[in-house]
């Protein structure tokens, strides 16, 4: 085992860690926090679903997601097309945190789970993995896809009694998007990774 | 089973990039120890926690005077301008009879972040004053302030798509109101609150 104790992160209980198998999760025993989980066939998924990814946000921040038909006229609009009229229109702070929160993080945090096992699928060594490994946590929380998706829901139902609304094809992939981000993250397991790198030391 | 221990008390702590058990001499505050394994600063707890989770939270609190007071969408169409709060923009929906999507802009912009300015406090304030009550609880209260604030950025979504798609001026003109920018700073505030605050605070009292 990689570690033979951990101290929990939420309360501090220094726990000693029974030997997990692939599908096991650790918790503490005091708070209940999650200690971690440990996820089967972890490096091959992982890959798979970072690959699937990047397709997806390309046709995602490609293709309108939503379209809009008012006496005859469509208008349709694109992901960045919405960061860019904010912009334009003076509100850059705000600009800036859509264009973060709803691409480039989720964006960056595929980019970086997949530096990590690309190399390692083909038996290399990954590129400071320690720092990766920082940047994926601090990009976690601002990774706000599934959020954004609630606001183009309620954007639809604000405009339905308006206008008539014309889904884009990036609205698919976009939920799409969502879902597989969530289980690259969800499938992606530090502890595996770890491991595989402490067995290839001499 | 040996009595359960607190990492620190026995001079150790996990790293919180890779989890590695590390040892720490109790140096000066100063002085930085570097995870082994993964090259990240550890520490026994995060660095000046209460003052900086303070600081982030009351500027988050200043920020939400402007956020609810001034409008967070201006809407113009055949010369007259209606501009709209974030609570008069709920009654608006409340009074058309849309009631899931006055629900869901009340939950994400009115009672998350205030959810989450109040439990911040509390959690401060009985991290300070020593509290032993119920710390399983107050971890769990922590555990969903920080997985509920992100929610709070569905209004600022839907400002930039109505102003993406109702900008070209056919019927109306949409446009961000000078709230959006508070609000928006307040989510962040928040969350930055959020992740500086140290929930081992909590247990270091019940030793």
């Amino acid at each position: 085992m990689p570690f033979a104790q951990v101290a929990c992160h939420e309360c501090d209980l220094l726990e000693s860690v029974p030997p997990l198998d692939q599908h096991a999760t650790l918790k503490c025993r005091r708070c209940g926090a999650v200690i971690y989980r440990r996820r089967p066939d972890s490096i091959q998924r992982t890959l798979a679903l970072t690959i699937a990814g990047l397709v997806l946000f390309v046709v995602t921040n490609v293709y309108p997601f939503l379209g809009f038909e008012i006496q005859g006229t469509a208008i349709h609009t694109t992901l960045l097309e919405g960061v860019r009229i904010l912009y334009v229109a003076g509100d850059w702070p705000v600009a800036a945190v859509v264009l973060v929160t709803a691409v480039l993080a989720p964006l960056f945090q595929l980019l970086a789970m997949m530096s990590v096992v690309l190399p390692l699928y083909f038996d290399r060594r990954p590129w400071d993995v320690g720092g990766v490994f920082r940047a994926i946590q601090h990009l976690r929380p601002w990774s706000m896809l599934e959020v954004f998706m609630l606001g183009i829901l309620v954007t639809v139902v604000k405009l339905s009694k308006m206008a008539t609304i014309i889904p884009g094809p990036a609205l698919w992939s976009f939920a799409v998007l969502i879902v597989v981000v969530t289980a690259a993250s969800s499938t992606f397991d530090p502890v595996e990774v770890w491991r595989r790198l402490e067995d290839e030391r001499p | 089973m040996t009595h359960a221990a607190n990492a620190k008390q026995l001079g150790l702590t996990s790293c919180h990039n890779c989890e590695l058990l590390v040892h720490l001499s109790p140096t000066p505050e100063n002085t930085r120890t570097l995870c082994p394994r993964c090259g990240t600063a550890v520490h026994f707890r995060k660095p000046n926690s209460l003052s900086r989770t303070w600081a982030l939270l009351l500027a988050a609190a200043v920020l939400y005077i402007p956020a609810n007071v001034l409008p967070i969408s201006e809407v113009s169409a055949l010369g007259s301008v209606q501009a709209d709060t974030i609570l008069s923009g709920v009654i608006y929906f409340i009074q058309a009879g849309e009631w899931p999507i006055a629900l869901v802009i009340f939950v994400a912009s009115v009672f998350v972040p205030l959810l989450k300015l109040i439990a911040l406090t509390y959690l401060l304030l009985s991290v300070q004053l020593k509290s032993r009550w119920r710390p399983k609880d107050r971890t769990r209260l922590y555990r969903i302030v920080e997985t509920v604030g992100r929610w709070s950025m569905v209004d600022i979504y839907v400002i930039t798509i109505m102003a993406a798609l109702v900008h070209v001026g056919v019927l109306a003109n949409f446009a961000a109101g000078p709230a959006a920018v508070f609000f928006a700073g307040v989510v962040v505030l928040t969350m930055f609150a959020a992740m500086s605050f140290d929930p081992r605070l909590i247990w270091d009292s019940m030793e």
